[in-house]
């Protein structure tokens, strides 16, 4: 690890003033990610800005009957929280799915947003890696691709976004609260996290010195239909081979609303509005669940070692739209899959 | 003479050490220069004065910002129970207790531990008694080379003060952050249940 | 003599290990201790052009950079880098020249003032090579295999193929059912939880202490010893505790050259702790690829077994263990054959790891088995029975005990055996499939000569001392009760010294055999004190032990006693007051008896459960009984302990581990412990281990040793659970969701 500037910020603005335009500014919250990356001099800042003595850490309902979450709130915290177990369930699964509770205790909210790809070749600073280094070439495509991309791909890489939690609050339309050296804007989940096209060194649409200092949740959580199941290679702390987040509003069998999220699969928690549509309108069975599965999956693609994840993926969506459907949510403890 | 098994006499006299069990204030030391150009810039020399509570005592030390509380720890204060299994938050080998919640210390700088009290291994058996988990860890048989455990007794000390894990399957999750290559696992949650029957 | 011995103790060494008090090899301060940090080539085969080292030396607090160009001096010869368990071949030296031979290879240590600043400094090394063409995939060198060396002696010759027997060709072409099958095992990482260390302490005069993590600290030692030219007394290696071996730590490693090159080219203390993915650059347990074929009766019996194996081995040694002979030992058949091949790759040498040969053979081998049964359409536990032998199938001889009909007996009523459906995917629960599976498990008892001083003193403490280690194993505890009951004293009187190379000779803790070699061996030392004691005791005035011999004597509450006749005895602090002493020390080594004429093994039968999700395939090893048959149990805690670690050893073989090579690069690609996946808490549930009794008159105590027996047979008792569940046969390992998703 080469030596910084280490900084405290005292405040939102303090923090992004002190990134003063240095691209090699970072900051730290949890560390859980930026400091194994620095260990393995993936990442070299040369300045790194403690946040962690900002007022983000409130859980806080909004106006309109959401919640809003503050960038530093820790992952064991948010998931526990009463009105996220409560109303927001499968934020709090989908938490729960990820990391050990270590790593949660320590890592934040704003932090999860901005987890790098666990792609090998991404992390071993000896071999060529195009969002490491631009430009270098992926390993990944002809290589060891096990965990990687079946959608969205480009021909520069097919890393993927390594958060269970992200992919819940995609599945729940959250927006992200930035604040930036031109003011304050309001990202849709959606368009936080980018495809990594011919500049996969990018994996959000952050501008710089712009920080994350809420995530907010809008008022409908599922809280009554709803699932996060997680499948990997070992029963726990383990990064996703696939998972997927869903949530039904149904009356009687018929779903009026229905939203699913996966991850694992791309390089952003990936989710299709033309999958929901199919839901829309339709008796909440395994027929209509994988006519929904395949129209997500329609342009999905594999690579030597991952093809299976294709098969997988459409076998967890209609798995999990199911135990929605059921109200049956995965539980992650308890390993067998409802 | 010394005994070579002890190793030779530890010297916690490191130019880092400023003062080990004093109380002094809670604030960051700042160069005078850096608290005028900006409130929030400590230290442009590279090192950064840190004040933290280990096991009950105060320690404030100038330290190399990349040093990790493990590595702090482990060669700064000769408080070696705390262990290093792989440095990358896989293993849970160096998991401590940061304000009663259980984190891993390798994974963290050790500066941005400004006032808060950190328990160790060695500081959960109070005063020579062991804590119920060292207790029922022997009982139970839960370790074999024993380079996991002192992990594994923090991470289930932080298990116990969360209060969420009821059943073994709840207990076999929440403890899954913390390796043991030697496959103890079934013994480590027995002892865990002994411990939370006893307290 | 009993008390201790076969009981339930808890570890003598708990509560150190419960309070972060026990200290392992990087735990060892010293005044003005220096930081070693490894530069790793990038390249998998070739040549050192240029290192520019200019960058890490102009970083403040660095020391110096030791490469191949400015290194101290170290041996020319090949003989000087043998350890005690050196396969045949011509050693890695580090940093020895300019040749790279692996990726990872560590090629410099720059030494500074913290770790934090060697690290950086590492980082800016600027290498330089001249690449050639490297091969690290076995199936690239398929065409390119060589036989196993002819043994050259006896200790060789452990490791050669049986020979053939009958005509097996014949025999398969004619058998009534017949089959084949090619078994793979990837190359798998040994990832104990402690990194690889070397404190070297360098004392003035040029004398050095070593705290390394190691299976053998006397074989550092002259391994140290060897490589820099020193002499044995000039050289103290220390392991008093080891964070996991698993065979890891039975040669020395790169760390302790390293962190000794430093130490004595700057004269002063440097520690080498290895990263986790450096440790990727050592030994692991060599890949497999075996095919086995397998002919039998209508009535069930064996007519012929062929099992052809290949494993892998670096270029510069020859790595291999006995992986052909377990078939040829377990089952009767007239007819067999075995051949082993080994792969020559770019990688470091191959090394041993939890039952080496056997936890890889023996899973081609019981899985081959299990299909049989599925083809003749009998019970996999009936075959078993069926082809039971009572002697050992390579050389004909008896076994000196083999209580393997027990484990299966009380092992499949433990598990309720009776109950399996034979139908695959017959059985379920919640919706879940269902598959049981069993398999044998098969290992050596072997006894090694070790030395082991006791010294008693009068009030009734003992030391006792050997240079063994315990790195895990509860080495520690079966020496303090053996001692206990050897002397008659109670077991807080005892200490144990270990892990010390100024102690007495140990041969490395592998191979399952320091138990039984311990523990004989301090009954042996005990013995001789309790002699001793008794020269002096028929000394003494009125003595009532004038006429016992020294076989009729025993050691008891403090008390040198008549075993005949429980009223004569004297007290032992008498006996000392008497002869003018206050301590008696003895120091005796003890060699194993010669006992050509019977085999001498451990044996084993699991039982597994597992649960399969039927659409997306993901397994839970729900259950698995251990049955096993080794003899004296000394500690039934810390035994079964073993066992239950060696079962999660084979859920994680059976399920999840592999280390991967990108061949391009010929470099590990999974260094880590969150890619290279080892068993967590969630992925282990119900384990019941059973020791069966199994008098053994082999050695005094009856001890056979227990490493590795627990971890043979648990691979293919899960993989035949997997199918019988499944009705899918998977062959390679892992078996991971992707190939059993497409049951459904």
């Amino acid at each position: 690890m080469i030596n910084f500037q280490y900084v405290q910020a005292t405040d939102v603005a303090d923090a992004v003033r002190q990134t003063d335009g240095d691209p090699r500014a970072r900051f730290v919250a949890g560390g859980t990610n930026l400091i194994d990356l620095m260990k393995m001099e993936v990442e070299q800042p040369t300045r790194v800005i403690d946040i962690t003595r900002l007022p983000l850490r409130q859980v806080e309902p909004t106006p309109s009957g959401g919640l809003r979450i503050g960038a530093l709130v820790p992952n064991t915290d948010l998931a526990y929280h009463p009105l996220v177990e409560e109303r927001y369930p499968v934020l709090s699964s989908a938490i729960m799915a990820g990391a050990s509770q270590q790593l949660r205790n320590m890592a934040s909210t704003g932090g999860n947003l901005l987890q790098r790809t666990r792609c090998a070749y991404f992390y071993d600073v000896a071999t060529p890696c195009n969002k490491r280094t631009p430009g270098t070439g992926c390993s990944a495509i002809e290589g060891l691709n096990r965990g990687h991309a079946i959608l969205g791909t480009s021909q520069a890489c097919i890393a993927v976004h390594p958060s269970d939690m992200c992919v819940a609050m995609m599945m729940l339309d959250a927006t992200v609260h930035v604040t930036g050296p031109t003011g304050d804007r309001v990202v849709p989940f959606a368009d936080f996290h980018r495809l990594p096209g011919d500049a996969p060194q990018r994996d959000t649409n952050l501008n710089p010195g712009e920080i994350i200092t809420a995530v907010e949740l809008p008022p409908k959580g599922f809280a009554s239909h709803h699932t996060y199941l997680k499948i990997r290679d070992r029963l726990s702390y383990a990064f996703a081979l696939v998972a997927i987040a869903a949530g039904l509003d149904l009356d009687g069998d018929t779903i009026k609303e229905g939203r699913f999220a996966l991850g694992g699969i791309a390089h952003k928690p990936w989710r299709d509005p033309k999958a929901e549509a199919v839901l829309r309108g339709q008796p909440a069975n395994a027929a209509t669940f994988t006519r929904a599965a395949d129209v997500l999956l329609r342009d999905a693609r594999g690579y030597k070692y991952n093809t299976f994840k294709i098969d997988l993926a459409r076998r967890c969506i209609v798995r999990a739209l199911g135990q929605a459907a059921r109200a049956t949510p995965q539980s992650q403890s308890h390993k067998k899959i409802a | 003479m010394t005994d070579p098994e002890d190793g030779p006499t530890f010297h916690p006299t490191r130019r880092d050490v400023i003062a080990a069990g004093a109380v002094v204030p809670i604030a960051m030391a700042l160069p005078p220069g850096a608290a005028a150009q900006s409130p929030s810039v400590a230290a442009a020399s590279g090192r950064v004065a840190v004040s933290l509570t280990i096991n009950g005592t105060q320690h404030v030390l100038t330290i190399d910002p990349r040093t990790t509380l493990l590595d702090l720890l482990r060669e700064h204060l000769d408080l070696t129970g705390t262990k290093k299994g792989c440095d990358q938050g896989q293993c849970g080998a160096c998991t401590v207790l940061s304000d009663g919640r259980r984190i891993n210390s390798c994974l963290t700088f050790a500066v941005m531990f400004e006032g808060r009290h950190i328990t160790t291994i060695e500081g959960l058996a109070a005063g020579g008694t062991l804590h119920p988990l060292q207790q029922a860890f022997i009982d139970h048989d839960a370790f074999q080379c024993g380079y996991c455990t002192p992990g594994q007794l923090c991470s289930a000390a932080g298990l116990m003060a969360e209060g969420r894990a009821k059943t073994p399957d709840e207990i076999r999750e929440l403890m899954s952050g913390n390796i043991c290559r030697c496959g103890a696992y079934p013994n480590i949650v027995a002892a865990i249940q002994q411990a939370m029957g006893r307290s | 003599m009993a008390g201790y011995i076969g009981t339930s103790q808890s570890r003598i060494d708990g509560v150190k290990k419960v309070t972060g008090a026990a200290k392992y090899a990087a735990e060892f301060n010293a005044p003005g201790l220096a930081y070693g940090s490894i530069v790793a080539s990038t390249i998998a085969k070739g040549r050192i052009v240029h290192i520019d080292t200019s960058g890490a030396k102009r970083v403040p607090s660095v020391i110096d950079v030791i490469t191949h160009q400015n290194r101290p001096s170290m041996a020319d010869n090949d003989k000087a880098y043998k350890d005690d368990v050196a396969p045949l071949g011509s050693p890695f030296r580090p940093l020895y020249d300019n040749r790279v031979m692996f990726n990872g290879q560590p090629i410099a240590l720059v030494v500074a003032e913290t770790s934090e600043v060697a690290r950086d400094a590492a980082s800016r090394i600027r290498v330089e090579y001249t690449e050639e063409p490297h091969v690290t995939n076995l199936f690239q060198q398929l065409d390119a295999t060589i036989s196993v060396p002819q043994p050259t002696n006896p200790s060789e010759a452990v490791f050669t193929p049986p020979s053939a027997r009958g005509t097996p060709e014949q025999a398969l072409a004619s058998a009534a059912v017949r089959h084949e099958g090619t078994y793979y095992v990837p190359i798998e990482n040994h990832n104990a939880m402690e990194l690889f260390t070397a404190t070297a302490v360098y004392e003035p005069g040029g004398k050095l202490t070593v705290y390394n993590k190691t299976q053998g600290v006397q074989n550092v030692q002259r391994y140290v010893c060897g490589v820099f030219g020193m002499k044995p007394e000039d050289v103290r290696v220390l392991s008093p505790f080891m964070g996991g071996g698993f065979g890891s730590g039975l040669r020395p490693n790169f760390e302790v050259v390293l962190a000794v090159q430093a130490a004595l080219a700057l004269r002063r203390p440097v520690r080498v702790v290895l990263t986790r993915p450096q440790m990727y650059a050592l030994g692991y347990r060599p890949a497999m690829l075996q095919r086995i074929a397998i002919g039998a009766n209508s009535g069930g019996t064996l007519d012929a077994i062929t099992h052809d194996v290949i494993t892998v081995t670096s270029q510069n040694e020859t790595f291999f263990r006995q992986e052909t002979g377990w078939s040829a030992l377990l089952y009767k058949s007239a007819n067999a054959t075995y051949a082993h091949r080994l792969a020559r790759l770019d990688r470091p040498t191959s090394s041993d790891q939890r039952a080496p040969g056997a936890a890889t053979a023996v899973y081609a081998l019981e899985c081959a088995m299990d299909e049989l049964a599925v083809a003749l359409k009998i019970d996999p536990l009936d075959l078993r029975m069926r082809c039971y032998s009572d002697r050992d199938q390579i050389r004909d001889r008896p076994y000196s005990s083999k209580a393997l009909r027990e484990c299966y007996a009380q092992g499949a009523a433990a598990f309720g055996w009776d109950k399996r459906n034979p139908a695959p995917r017959s059985m379920r629960d919640d919706g879940d499939l269902v598959g049981w599976g069993m398999a044998t498990g098969v290992w050596d008892a072997t006894q090694m000569p070790i030395t082991v001083r006791i010294a008693l003193s009068a009030i009734g403490h003992a030391e006792v001392a050997c240079a063994t280690s315990d790195i895990g194993t509860g080495t520690y505890t079966i020496m303090a009760q053996v001692a206990a009951d050897s002397l008659g004293i109670p077991l807080e009187n005892v200490s144990i010294k270990l892990g010390d190379s100024a102690l007495p000779p140990s041969p490395v803790e592998g191979g399952s055999w320091i138990a039984a070699s311990v523990s004989n061996g301090i009954a042996t030392t005990a013995a001789a004190i309790r002699e001793n004691l008794l020269q002096i005791a028929k000394t003494m005035p009125n003595t009532p032990l004038a006429n016992v011999g020294p076989d009729d004597v025993a050691l008891a509450g403090g008390d040198l006693v008549s075993r005949l006749d429980a009223t004569r005895a004297v007290a032992i602090v008498d006996v000392m007051q008497h002869g003018g002493i206050d301590r008696i020390a003895q120091e005796k080594t003890t060699s194993p008896v010669q006992d050509e004429d019977r085999a001498h093994n451990t044996h084993s039968a699991t039982f597994a459960e597992v649960k399969v999700d039927e659409q997306l395939g993901v397994i839970r090893v729900a259950r698995v009984v251990s049955a096993v048959a080794a003899g004296r149990i000394l500690n039934t805690k810390t035994a079964a302990s073993q066992i239950l670690g060696s079962v999660v050893w084979g859920i994680g073989m059976a399920l999840q581990e592999e280390t991967l090579i990108d061949h391009r690069f010929g470099r590990v690609m999974n260094a880590n412990i969150a890619e290279y996946h080892v068993p967590v808490n969630a992925d282990v549930y119900d384990i019941k281990v059973i020791f069966v009794d199994e008098p053994d008159d082999s050695n005094p105590l009856g001890v056979k040793g227990l490493g590795e027996i627990g971890l043979v047979g648990v691979a293919a008792a899960i993989a035949n659970a997997v199918y019988h569940a499944t009705g899918k046969r998977v062959r390679d390992l892992p078996i991971t969701l992707d190939k059993v998703i497409g049951v459904a």
